[in-house]
């Protein structure tokens, strides 16, 4: 940079004292995100980057005007930190609407909008998916999947549909907490799916046997949800050190190496860890970061969090 | 809903503790001053159900329904149901607890609402002043702020708890009007639980009480104290 020109810090003190700094940062910090680690989603090679954002529970926040700038500067820091793609449900009561709170709050966000459909009737399926995208305030959604299952010999078909006519790009199946893996592998396996959104982290490990190969297998792309437990696994372990190990894959926190613990998974294709806090987001999409845990390192802290 | 053995009560929890309190917090700034016009309608309605007159009962019972109603509209369809998508079912709920109570009490002009003089009226009572007056002072005194606090009349575990204390206190407790208050106290002690709020079992406790002695004033009206017919 040239010594005439004034230094950004320079500028941004001077612009302080007319309130003008924080819109500054603002717009640099949505506008030009940190390179993060990416992961191509099998089905067309599209780079995302392998953290993003779950909003269960904490995106819940009702009218309350304060809650929702919080939320909104959560992913201020989600997108300056390089983080795209948000992970909501029309089950989340409050969520979308405060996601759309959000983004036109931060206006030009990079975001990958990801939905689920959550109606026992197939016929409602896409009115309810309309409001969904009402409320978050988008031209389309990126993602689609069917919550839980929940209808889904109704919901694909539509799903489908939709993508053929370029209303949506990708379309995927949920599901959490281990349930109704029989039926996931099933429609893994029968139906043109480009994601399964399953529960998996360092203590829950079930998926690795059958759903990871499978999804590798069969190229679908894979979204974690629950890699804190809702936040329990992570304050179980705070009571402990971190193990002088860890540094070694450059991981300062215990969410850190949970996540680097998922993301190292080869058939993994985004981890989506839930937040109220700026800090946290940022220390979550930093850990979509190189190097991450071989084989044998993931064994390491697998057994190391079990013993503690 | 498949596996539903797997299912915990927190994967049922929409919303973390804060934003639940917040949500009265934000209710309460907006229904400023009704907070002391809910109290006093309180007062009143403890007053009527002891007078042991029909005018009193049909005024009681109305205010008692209007309440409800209140609580139905203004915090469950208004407020709670902006964070939970069941609160739609509560807000139906209440106002149909609104209606029984004006329909029993004010149309059909039975006493469900009046206090018997027998210890069991007195339980009774004091079930309702402990909703009145202690019930909303139990989070501040564990350190949840005041601006937080929920008040008979307009936040629904006092409302409930209180209605439970008159129904169970009367000679003839009336199932049909205790079901939906009890439920709801089941609902809400489940909420709490879940929310590891530590007051948790306050309400579902004090509810089983009332519970107890309804079952008690119905099936052995003497050994609870009431030795009279109903009315």
């Amino acid at each position: 940079m040239s010594a005439a020109v004034p230094n950004r810090r320079a500028v941004l003190a001077l612009l302080a004292g007319a309130g003008i700094a924080p819109l500054l940062r603002a717009a640099d910090a949505v506008g030009q995100p940190r390179p993060v680690l990416t992961r191509a989603v099998p089905s067309t090679g599209e780079a995302i980057p392998a953290v993003g954002l779950g909003t269960w529970i904490t995106f819940n926040v009702g009218d309350d005007p304060v809650a929702r700038d919080e939320c909104a500067e959560v992913m201020r820091a989600f997108f300056a930190a390089g983080g795209r793609l948000i992970d909501s449900s029309p089950m989340y009561g409050s969520s979308q609407e405060v996601i759309g709170y959000g983004l036109a709050k931060l206006g030009n966000a990079p975001v990958f909008a990801a939905d689920k459909v959550w109606i026992s009737s197939g016929a409602r399926g896409p009115a309810q998916i309309e409001e969904s995208r009402r409320r978050w305030a988008i031209r389309r959604f990126d993602l689609l999947q069917v919550h839980n299952l929940l209808a889904w010999e109704a919901h694909l078909p539509t799903l489908q549909s939709m993508k053929e006519a370029g209303k949506l790009r990708y379309v995927g199946i949920t599901t959490s907490e281990g349930r109704r893996h029989a039926d996931i592998e099933r429609i893994m396996r029968s139906e043109r799916i480009d994601f399964v959104q399953i529960t998996y982290n360092v203590l829950d490990r079930e998926v690795e046997a059958r759903i990871l190969p499978l999804a590798q297998e069969r190229g679908i792309g894979v979204i974690v949800n629950r890699p804190f437990r809702q936040g329990s696994l992570v304050r179980r372990l705070e009571r402990h050190a971190l193990p002088p190990w860890a540094a070694e894959i450059g991981c300062s926190s215990w969410a850190q190496l949970l996540l680097k613990f998922i993301i190292a998974h080869p058939a993994v294709t985004c981890v989506i860890p839930a937040t109220t806090r700026v800090d946290h987001v940022r220390e979550n999409v930093a850990a979509a970061s190189e190097p991450l845990p071989d084989a044998a390192l993931r064994r390491r802290i697998a057994a190391h969090v079990e013993r503690l | 809903m498949s596996e539903w053995w797997t299912y915990r009560l927190s994967d049922f929890l929409l919303f973390s503790p804060r934003t639940y309190y917040r949500l009265f917090e934000l209710y309460n700034e907006a229904v400023f001053p009704a907070q002391f016009g809910a109290f006093a309608l309180g007062l009143a309605i403890l007053v009527l159900s002891r007078r042991g007159n029909a005018r009193a009962d049909r005024l009681a019972a109305a205010l008692l329904a209007g309440l409800w109603l209140f609580v139905a509209l203004a915090f469950h369809a208004a407020r709670y149901a902006t964070i939970n998508w069941a609160a739609s079912w509560f807000a139906a709920a209440f106002a149909v607890e609104a209606a029984l109570i004006a329909w029993a009490g004010a149309v059909r002009e039975a006493p469900v609402l009046r206090t018997d003089h027998d210890w069991g009226g007195r339980v009774g009572l004091a079930i309702f002043v402990f909703a009145l007056c202690v019930l909303p002072l139990v989070g501040p005194l564990i350190g949840r702020p005041w601006s937080q606090i929920e008040l008979f009349g307009l936040a629904p575990d006092p409302t409930a708890l209180a209605t439970l204390g008159l129904l169970a206190g009367s000679k003839k407790p009336r199932w049909f009007l205790l079901a939906i208050p009890l439920l709801w106290c089941a609902t809400s002690g489940a909420t709490l639980w879940t929310m590891e709020a530590p007051d948790a079992f306050v309400l579902p406790l004090v509810a089983a009480l009332a519970f107890l002695l309804s079952i008690v004033r119905t099936f052995a009206p003497r050994a609870a104290g009431s030795n009279g017919p109903a009315a």
